[in-house]
């Protein structure tokens, strides 16, 4: 494995007087998927959220521990926080395109960031939405309504947003939670693809889910990472007990 | 929810059980039919075969129906995984069985040669490790499945033995030519057996594990019918 794209070095948080995460340790390699799995509770949306520094203005949140993006200390005086939410992008459990197009939605990152050149701006919609596996579906409404999508298609557009922006590493927090079957296959199709190109980190909405897309896979249990593996071993055969019952249902 | 999929894994297991047991006494009959020369015993074994087929898929079924339903993983995944193997394997020595059933019939009641003494041998070693292997799965006990894996060793030596000395009777009287090559086949059946019982025992390692190997290697060899 080359130099990871993350690293995550004895990271501890908490809410007030609530420990929800305990010296956590863990790389994230560049250009695969990365999965935070768990039962609900565990710290793994509070650890995605710290990768872009979404937790910056939570009052009373304490973090202590390291984060390196590219051996660089993303909390470290002076880091640029912007720069850093351009280059790791994030996308949430609820799809919510902003109000206006389909084209609207994919350029208002790149519009907003300067880019004027509407040549550019066409590239970057058609590259951004056929990365997210949407392209096809939309390419003759590119102008409608973005909520006139289906829930699918919405997630997807929120994708399609955030590539826009050529980030280095894509968040997703349970992207696929409100989605049906064939959507879900959608959206996860098109992280299949994504992995190829950049670095993923995903909380997925189940342990199957989980095990169809992981690359690497991280359990967490109140706060605490209790085994990361390669591949799907982590599915067939966990090293831990508490892994073991979570992925078989005896718990959570 | 968890509590009616442990009972289906457990009605797996017993099913599978059940299968366990129609072999074991497929075979022991088979034999019994070729020891008293018996053509309509013989024939009721390959008649029964189609049952231990049917049995089969039935399980399979059952197989994929909780993985469809239950989308199983770890330690449930890899005993639905493994009965999925050790049915096939049963089948097969199921086929042995008929296998030997169908030689008796090619033999008739043309008198032995010799008396039959290490098929029988063969036969016991056969059904005992068959059985604890079957013990060794529902146990998940590794130690028993290497134990009884290594025995292979044994049935390996007593097929060598058989072979000597059919050979011996063929150079000595080529008119027993022909019937030593059915004993010497049905001899085969029964070694091919206790390969079949390996693979179970390579399961149980599978099952409790997560590791697959082979227990016994083999040397390559053309298996005829």
């Amino acid at each position: 494995m080359s130099e990871p794209k993350i690293q995550i070095q004895n990271v501890s948080y908490a809410y007030g007087d609530q420990q929800v995460l305990r010296n956590i340790t863990l790389d994230i390699p560049a250009r695969a998927i990365t999965v935070l799995f768990g039962p609900a509770g565990g710290g793994k949306t509070t650890l995605l959220r710290l990768l872009n520094r979404l937790n910056d203005l939570v009052e009373d949140g304490r973090m202590t521990g390291r984060i390196l993006l590219d051996g660089a200390d993303i909390y470290a005086p002076g880091f640029d926080v912007p720069g850093l939410r351009r280059r790791v992008g994030m996308v949430f459990a609820l799809p919510l395109p902003l109000p206006g197009t389909i084209r609207e939605n994919v350029t208002y990152g790149p519009k907003l960031a300067g880019l004027r050149d509407h040549a550019r701006l066409d590239e970057i919609v058609e590259r951004s939405l056929r990365q997210a596996a949407l392209w096809d579906e939309v390419k003759d409404r590119l102008d409608s309504p973005a909520n006139a999508l289906s829930g699918g298609q919405q997630q997807r557009l929120c994708i399609a947003r955030s590539l826009a922006l050529e980030p280095e590493v894509l968040l997703l927090d349970e992207p696929t939670s409100g989605l049906d079957p064939i959507s879900t296959a959608k959206v996860e199709g098109s992280l299949l693809i994504l992995r190829e190109q950049y670095t993923v980190v995903i909380v997925p909405h189940s342990v199957q889910q989980a095990s169809r897309i992981a690359d690497y896979a991280a359990f967490f249990l109140m706060g605490e990472l209790v085994e990361h593996q390669p591949g799907k071993r982590i599915f067939t055969t966990p090293v831990d007990k508490r892994t073991e019952d979570y992925v078989t249902g005896r718990f959570g | 929810m968890r509590r009616a999929f442990d009972e289906d894994l457990q009605e797996l297991q017993n099913q599978m059980l059940e299968l366990g047991s129609m072999v074991g006494e497929a075979l022991a009959r088979s034999v019994d039919a070729l020891k008293r020369q018996d053509m309509e015993a013989s024939r009721e074994v390959m008649r029964n075969d189609m049952k231990i087929n049917e049995k089969r898929f039935a399980i399979e079924a059952d197989c994929l129906r909780l993985i469809a339903t239950q989308q199983p993983m770890a330690r449930d995944l890899r005993s639905i995984a493994a009965v999925l193997e050790i049915i096939t394997d049963l089948e097969r020595c199921a086929d042995y069985a008929a296998g030997i059933a169908k030689i008796t019939l090619m033999i008739g009641k043309e008198p032995f040669i010799k008396p039959l003494i290490d098929i029988p041998r063969m036969l016991e070693k056969d059904l005992s490790m068959l059985d604890r292997a079957l013990k060794a799965f529902v146990d998940r006990d590794v130690d028993a499945a290497r134990r009884i894996a290594a025995e292979d060793d044994d049935v390996d030596a007593l097929y060598d033995q058989i072979n000597n000395e059919l050979l011996a009777f063929m150079l000595q009287d080529p008119r027993t030519i022909r019937q030593a090559t059915r004993l010497l086949w049905v001899a085969h059946n029964l070694e091919r057996f206790a390969d079949r019982i390996t693979n179970i025992c390579e399961r149980v390692v599978f099952t409790v594990t997560g590791e697959m190997r082979e227990m016994n290697i083999q040397e390559p060899e053309a298996e005829p019918q």
